[in-house]
């Protein structure tokens, strides 16, 4: 049951995801991501990561897709010109599908290593997984944490500076 | 039972895809949401991985991904705005600026 | 006992950093500025005095005073140390004497000069270098002090900034001492370093020389070379054959400077050092008859030329080469006693010429400048008759021209006589230097006598509207005059020889110096003629003889019947000419030495520098650009292109990775 769900899920994700790439106009590209965000937070939740789910369509689809639909409302772009493709089409898809097959490769031979925690899933049931978050968070990841904000708000001020009309 | 290899294959399809469409596309917000779903694939593989090791740090890690994607968005909107402005176009062809 | 030696050399340093320095700006005064410098000097020479008297009681006679340790490289030790003994005694007394009385003279010579404060300085300049030359202890000290009068020599020659030809001649003195000063490092450093690597005696010091010289062994081929390498040094110095054509330009600087530099003190340095080293010199007789020959050639080659010059102060010019030549005879024989005895009395009749010359040239500029007339204030054929307008002038000069003619009684009878002797009688004497020698005195007399004849008697030659300008110069200039010309007759009576009833004190005095390698390398009067008493008497009276000869031949040509040298002229055109010009030894060296380095000079910068070396500079630069021309296309500017630049770097990245 789970597997099929998995499977289609990721099916609608892949598919979503071409329309991101191939839909001539930037509006249904947007559309099309949102819909593969929405399945990435199903995959979160899957996972167990239920508070990521959240925060994926809180701060994906909800406030850059919503930034992104705007800038695009905005400026009133039409669907591409003609040529929507360059010229370098081959050679793009030649360089994606080589940087493809080598993942597959790397994650089929690849040994994963890594720092085993002791965050079960039972674990993650039982304490919560937002509480988890929030004390890995504001405990060892504090310091990144206070300079996430801090880029955070230069982001800020360098999108108002840019976009100023009058720099 | 679906594994961690299933989630990371899908990574792959879909940042393969966003490489495809970074690599075709000539309108900047495109390019740009392309890359957002580069960002999302490598998400996917940090959160797959991280339940995998039974290890929260790749969830916090995909935390500050999320934040660099926000300041992202937010200034490189603002060039596109600005851009636009100057050239009434952001097809990413007419920037050639670096251009011998 | 020695404890001040060094304020010596640094007195005048002193002065010459405080008119150098404050001169223009600060003192500006001329009588405080020609008072600091010639203070400074005489300062120097009251010290070197007190030295002296001192040292004529003192029964240790070589004193060394360390400063400070200069250079110490492996087992060589070089400090910058004094050193006194009698030999540096006369020195210093001779260049602060001497000094002294040009720097006063200076003060009314070069009044009203614009570069008054800096002519000072460089004059102290001078006397320090000079006397750090004659007191250094080492070889590497007296090279500082070798270099330092060669270049204030350069900066007086060409003292008068805006004359082409006093920067040409100050220039081409520069590049002549150059070439000797090449010869004298080469000769230093194949010295320490023989007798370091092979003898294992690291030292430069000259009185470890004196000591240790021997282990090169007497005659060899290191040694010979050595010191024919401090000759070419000294050839350069001191206006040898072949690089005397400095001097004589030389001249082009302000009067009191040749009297100084280029007459008493910085042409002697040859001699000083030849006298310094003579332990080296005196273990090669090959050197030592090299030296003796060249002297001589010198000395009856540049009085050939002195015949014909008709500038009073290129006439003294040649006579002080000449006289130069005697040294180097004295010192090639093995006299170096009387070397050093005629390097002194030299001093004194030679600057006190050049003084005299100059008095003439200023009050003939004056009166000259008076008429506005643009006469040569130097040729003598402008002169004459200015015997009465200039008495102490006219006096002090006619008894220098007697002293150098070699007139009984006065000094350089005394010291040339000595060298001749030696000559003739030295178990390094050759009897044909001797006759060069005696030819030489004789010319001597003679181009000295018609200088003073056309100068001072005769029909008055200057312009009629100018000569009655002509006076006698103000007392600052005549007292050097007087107390040098007094010097030019008294000065011989220290080396009063033997056999006039004399006790030669000068020969006893320097006898510390050069008496220890005269006895071990038998240098000296040979036996047989050690009490020929007739034969030296005999000798005497032919330089004697010779000298009168010379001063009788320029009386009857130039005062009893001026219309000779005219007939002379017309019956022999071409040796006139070619004695007039020099023998074209200027334009010789000119076709051999300069105008083929001058034409290599021209190749290395059209043909070689600009060719070949800007060349492979701007090609590499266009290479450079033409590789980047090519390249930059690459650059397209287009974002797709570098990304898909970074997304196939990437893929051969993770592919490395996986497939390592």
């Amino acid at each position: 049951m789970e597997t099929i769900f998995f499977y289609i899920i990721a099916l609608v994700a892949l598919g979503s995801g071409l329309i991101v790439v191939l839909c001539k106009s930037p509006v249904n590209s947007a559309l099309g991501l949102v819909n593969t965000f929405f399945c990435l937070a199903v995959f979160y939740v899957m996972l167990y990561a239920p508070f990521m789910a959240a925060v994926q369509i809180m701060v994906y689809a909800g406030a850059i897709m919503v930034l992104i639909l705007f800038v695009i409302m905005l400026l009133n772009l039409g669907t591409e010109a003609r040529k929507r493709y360059t010229h370098g089409v081959v050679w793009a898809a030649l360089a994606s599908l080589l940087s493809l097959v080598t993942f597959l490769v790397f994650i089929k031979k690849g040994q994963i290593t890594g720092a085993a925690g002791d965050i079960t899933k039972d674990v993650v049931m039982s304490v919560g997984h937002t509480e988890l978050i929030g004390k890995t968070m504001f405990t060892e990841f504090l310091l990144p944490f206070e300079i996430a904000s801090i880029l955070l708000l230069v982001a800020i001020v360098g999108a108002v500076v840019l976009a100023k009309k009058e720099v | 039972m679906i594994s961690v290899y299933h989630y990371m294959t899908i990574a792959a399809i879909l940042f393969a895809m966003g490489t495809y469409g970074v690599l075709t596309r000539k309108n900047a917000i495109v390019i740009f949401m392309c890359i957002e779903l580069m960002l999302n694939s490598v998400n996917l593989t940090f959160i797959a991985l991280s339940r995998h090791l039974n290890n929260m740090d790749g969830q916090i890690f995909v935390f500050f991904v999320m934040t660099v994607a926000a300041a992202e968005a937010a200034v490189g909107l603002a060039l596109m705005i600005s851009f636009f402005r100057n050239r009434e176009s952001i097809d990413v062809e007419e920037i050639d600026l670096l251009k011998w | 006992m020695y404890n001040y030696l060094w304020l010596i050399p640094i007195m005048p340093l002193i002065g010459c950093i405080v008119n150098g320095l404050l001169g223009k700006k600060f003192i500006k005064n001329e009588k405080a500025i020609g008072a600091i410098a010639t203070l400074a000097v005489f300062s120097s020479f009251l010290l070197s005095v007190k030295y002296f008297f001192q040292l004529l009681g003192d029964p240790v006679k070589t004193h060394q005073q360390v400063v400070f340790s200069w250079m110490s490289v492996g087992d060589l030790q070089i400090d910058w140390g004094f050193l006194f003994d009698p030999l540096t005694a006369i020195m210093l007394l001779v260049v602060t004497g001497v000094g002294s009385l040009i720097h006063l003279y200076s003060i009314g010579y070069m009044h009203g000069d614009p570069g008054y404060y800096r002519f000072f300085s460089y004059l102290n300049l001078f006397v320090f270098a000079m006397l750090m030359l004659v007191t250094g202890n080492n070889a590497m000290v007296m090279f500082v002090g070798w270099e330092g009068v060669g270049l204030c020599s350069y900066l007086l020659i060409g003292f008068y900034i805006d004359k082409k030809s006093a920067g040409d001649a100050a220039k081409k003195a520069f590049v002549v001492n150059r070439i000797g000063d090449f010869g004298f490092l080469l000769g230093v450093f194949l010295l320490f370093w023989t007798l370091g690597s092979e003898h294992g005696v690291w030292t430069l010091n000259f009185v470890d020389l004196a000591h240790h010289g021997h282990v090169l062994g007497f005659g060899g081929t290191v040694v010979t070379i050595v010191t024919l390498c401090f000759f070419l040094g000294a050839t350069g110095k001191s206006a040898q054959i072949p690089l005397y054509t400095w001097l004589p330009d030389a001249m082009e600087g302000p009067t009191p400077v040749s009297a100084l530099i280029h007459a008493a003190t910085m042409v002697t340095a040859g001699v000083y050092m030849i006298g310094r080293m003579n332990v080296l010199f005196a273990m090669s007789p090959t050197t030592m008859m090299t030296v003796a020959i060249v002297g001589a050639m010198t000395a009856i080659f540049a009085a050939s030329i002195g015949f014909a010059q008709n500038d009073i102060k290129r006439v003294l010019a040649y006579s002080t080469v000449s006289q130069l030549g005697y040294m180097f005879m004295a010192m090639g024989v093995g006299a170096f006693t009387a070397g050093i005895f005629h390097l002194m009395t030299h001093a004194f009749f030679k600057a006190c010429l050049f003084l005299g010359s100059g008095s003439v040239i200023h009050s003939m500029h004056h009166a000259l400048h008076h008429a506005h007339l643009d006469d040569d204030a130097q040729d003598m054929r402008n002169m004459g008759g200015l015997r009465k307008k200039m008495p102490i002038t006219f006096i002090t000069f006619a008894v220098s021209c007697l002293a150098i003619s070699g007139v009984p009684g006065l000094s350089a009878f005394f010291s040339k006589d000595e060298i001749l002797w030696w000559t003739f009688g030295s178990t390094r004497g050759m009897w044909y230097v001797w006759a060069i020698g005696a030819v030489a005195a004789g010319m001597t007399a003679f181009y000295m006598f018609r200088c003073l004849y056309m100068t001072f008697y005769g029909k008055e030659k200057t312009d009629a509207r100018a000569k009655d300008h002509i006076h006698e110069s103000p007392l600052v200039i005549t007292i050097p005059l007087m107390v040098l010309g007094l010097l030019a007759v008294v000065g011989g009576y220290i080396g009063v020889p033997a056999i006039l009833g004399g006790s030669n004190h000068i020969h006893h005095f320097l006898e510390p110096v050069f008496g220890h390698a005269s006895e071990i390398y038998h240098i000296g009067i040979k036996e047989a003629m050690h009490h020929n008493h007739a034969l030296e008497y005999g000798l005497m009276a032919l330089s004697i003889a010779i000298a009168f000869l010379g001063i009788a031949v320029a009386s009857v040509m130039y005062l009893m019947k001026p219309e000779l040298p005219a007939k002379f002229t017309k019956m022999f055109p071409k040796f006139h000419r070619l004695v007039f010009n020099k023998w074209y030894i200027d334009e010789l060296y000119d076709a051999i030495v300069v105008n083929p380095v001058k034409a290599f000079g021209t190749f290395c910068w059209r043909g070689f520098d600009v060719k070949v070396i800007d060349g492979v500079v701007n090609g590499v630069a266009k290479l450079v650009g033409l590789c980047s021309a090519g390249l930059r296309h690459t650059q397209t500017g287009l974002f797709h292109n570098y990304a898909l630049a970074m997304v196939l770097g990437m893929v051969v990245m993770v592919a490395v990775f996986v497939l390592r």
